[in-house]
């Protein structure tokens, strides 16, 4: 029987994990910690993936959050390469895939989101290194390659791929590209920046299946087809969730967690891309895949479970490099009623777009202005109604935008 | 390689080794040190790697690039000597560099 003498125990060893384990150690934790984690690795950086691991500019030794001492330290075990099979919390346990039970006082579910997988056998996926390693070994020989998924992940993946000299083509079936992250200007950005960069972006394209022929795959779409050595898929994530519903914990969209991301049972928490949290910015529960949520849901966990006072919230951000283009993106743009521009959308490669409701601002999509990203952080935690017009103006600097 | 001393926001000094080539962002996080949270990891995205540098230093230092000097200038606590730890590259040039954390970043 598991007692408060049980350790705590996370299940998932992301980013979300390995900031649980330094939160709780700086919170003052002094039980003993397990991490069970299915990939063979420490907890790793899942950014860099899609940009510089994938090209080749990153050791992956640098991708670990942490060194293996640290977790020592922190008092953790860690369990790598095991996959949690079954909770059991009538008996407060985790049964593992080697069959062994392993009792935990308090619980983390911190077990992330995986690709949405496309009914297209042969195609690649984009979410851990291994994957990387295998499309990395696989860019190094081809000549061309379809990525199916206009979204961050593929369009990262082509802004990479291109510089390697592979012949990129991007399908993706909505009429825009990244149209679940941004405003259709900043996405009209995109399809500009590709094509001059040498991508072909091809919108509305609705993939029918694959062929092969020989070496050389074959995707069919409606209205073309596309020949590539390598085809990846990158349809967005679905969060794993499967353990905390065969639990019987709520599940909306993600695992249903509070403002202290304990879930409805009282002595299991859930943090990052699984999770889905009650928003205040857009008064409903939202499940948000970045980096920024998993680590800021790991230290409310943490200070909910040693009893401190919880870190203050702040608004959701994110961000995306393609080519010489870093966007920071801030708020969250849903309900929005006016976009306001700052700088030039149709040339060059510096602007923002600033989203407003009922004159708030509640997001921003910023491409190569870091000014305007961090004053928006602040206003948009702040709530403040500003101007449009000012917001506009580039002679208002960003530092005197408070009305 | 380069030792560099970090003195916490608590006041406490610790001395570590980074590898040239890193930056001096990713030794802190390695090592754990106190106020370098480096939330996105180096991208120059979070502004939470912030270290003040002491003047005889700062000329030695790799430039700041706009994006750096920006983020900078919307930092809470900021100072003339502030840097981004994830923006500074680890040679042996900087072998005794001494660093400050701020409290702000506790």
């Amino acid at each position: 029987m598991a007692s408060m003498n049980s350790p705590l125990v996370i299940i998932g060893a992301g980013q979300a994990a390995s900031q649980l384990v330094a939160s709780l150690a700086q919170d003052g934790f002094a039980g003993e910690i397990c991490l069970v984690g299915d990939e063979p690795h420490l907890p790793y950086q899942r950014p860099p993936l899609s940009k510089k691991f994938l090209a080749g500019e990153l050791a992956l030794d640098r991708l670990y959050v942490k060194p293996a001492a640290f977790y020592e330290k922190a008092g953790s075990r860690l369990l790598l390469g095991q996959r949690a099979r079954r909770i059991d919390r009538e008996g407060r346990a985790v049964l593992l895939a080697d069959g062994s039970r392993l009792p935990y006082s308090t619980l983390v579910l911190a077990t992330g989101s995986r690709p949405r997988e496309l009914p297209l056998p042969g195609a690649l996926y984009l979410r851990n290194i291994a994957d990387v390693d295998a499309i990395r070994a696989r860019l190094a020989l081809a000549k061309s390659l379809v990525v199916i998924g206009g979204g961050y992940i593929g369009l990262e993946l082509a802004a990479v791929a291109v510089k390697l000299g592979v012949g990129v083509t991007v399908l993706e079936q909505a009429p825009r590209l990244m149209a679940r992250g941004v405003g259709p200007l900043v996405s009209q950005f995109y399809a500009r920046l590709h094509d001059e960069e040498g991508v072909v972006i091809r919108t509305g394209a609705v993939v029918r299946g694959l062929e092969a022929h020989g070496a050389i795959q074959r995707v069919v779409c409606a209205d073309a087809t596309h020949d590539a050595d390598i085809i990846v898929i990158g349809a967005g994530a679905v969060p794993n969730v499967e353990l905390a519903h065969e639990a019987g914990l709520s599940i909306e969209d993600g695992i249903v967690v509070d403002a202290q991301c304990r879930t409805d049972d009282a002595s299991i928490y859930a943090i990052g891309d699984c999770t889905s949290q009650h928003h205040d910015l857009v008064g409903r529960r939202l499940r948000l895949e970045s980096v920024h949520n998993a680590l800021e849901q790991a230290r409310l966990a943490a200070a909910a479970i040693c009893g401190r006072k919880p870190p203050v919230i702040q608004v959701p951000w994110f961000w995306t490099d393609q080519y010489d283009v870093k966007m920071q993106m801030a708020g969250l743009s849903s309900g929005h009623d006016l976009a306001v521009v700052r700088g030039d959308a149709e040339r060059g490669r510096s602007f923002a777009v600033f989203y407003l409701r009922e004159g708030t601002l509640v997001a921003v999509d910023a491409v190569n202005r870091a000014p305007e990203f961090m004053m928006s952080k602040q206003l948009i935690a702040e709530r403040a109604k500003i101007d449009p017009a000012r917001l506009g103006d580039e002679s208002v600097a960003m530092k005197d935008m408070r009305n | 390689m380069a030792k560099i001393v970090f003195e916490e926001p608590d006041g406490t000094e610790r001395a570590i080794d980074i590898a040239s080539g890193q930056s001096i962002m990713e030794g802190a996080v390695r090592n754990g040190i106190v106020g370098i949270d480096a939330d996105c990891g180096g991208a120059c995205s979070c502004a939470t790697c912030m270290v003040y540098v002491p003047e005889d230093w700062l000329g030695r230092l790799p430039a700041k690039d706009s994006t750096e000097q920006s983020m900078l200038e919307f930092c809470p606590h900021v100072q003339a000597n502030s840097r981004l730890s994830c923006q500074i590259q680890v040679s042996d040039a900087l072998d005794g560099l001494r660093l400050k954390v701020p409290q702000s970043q506790q």
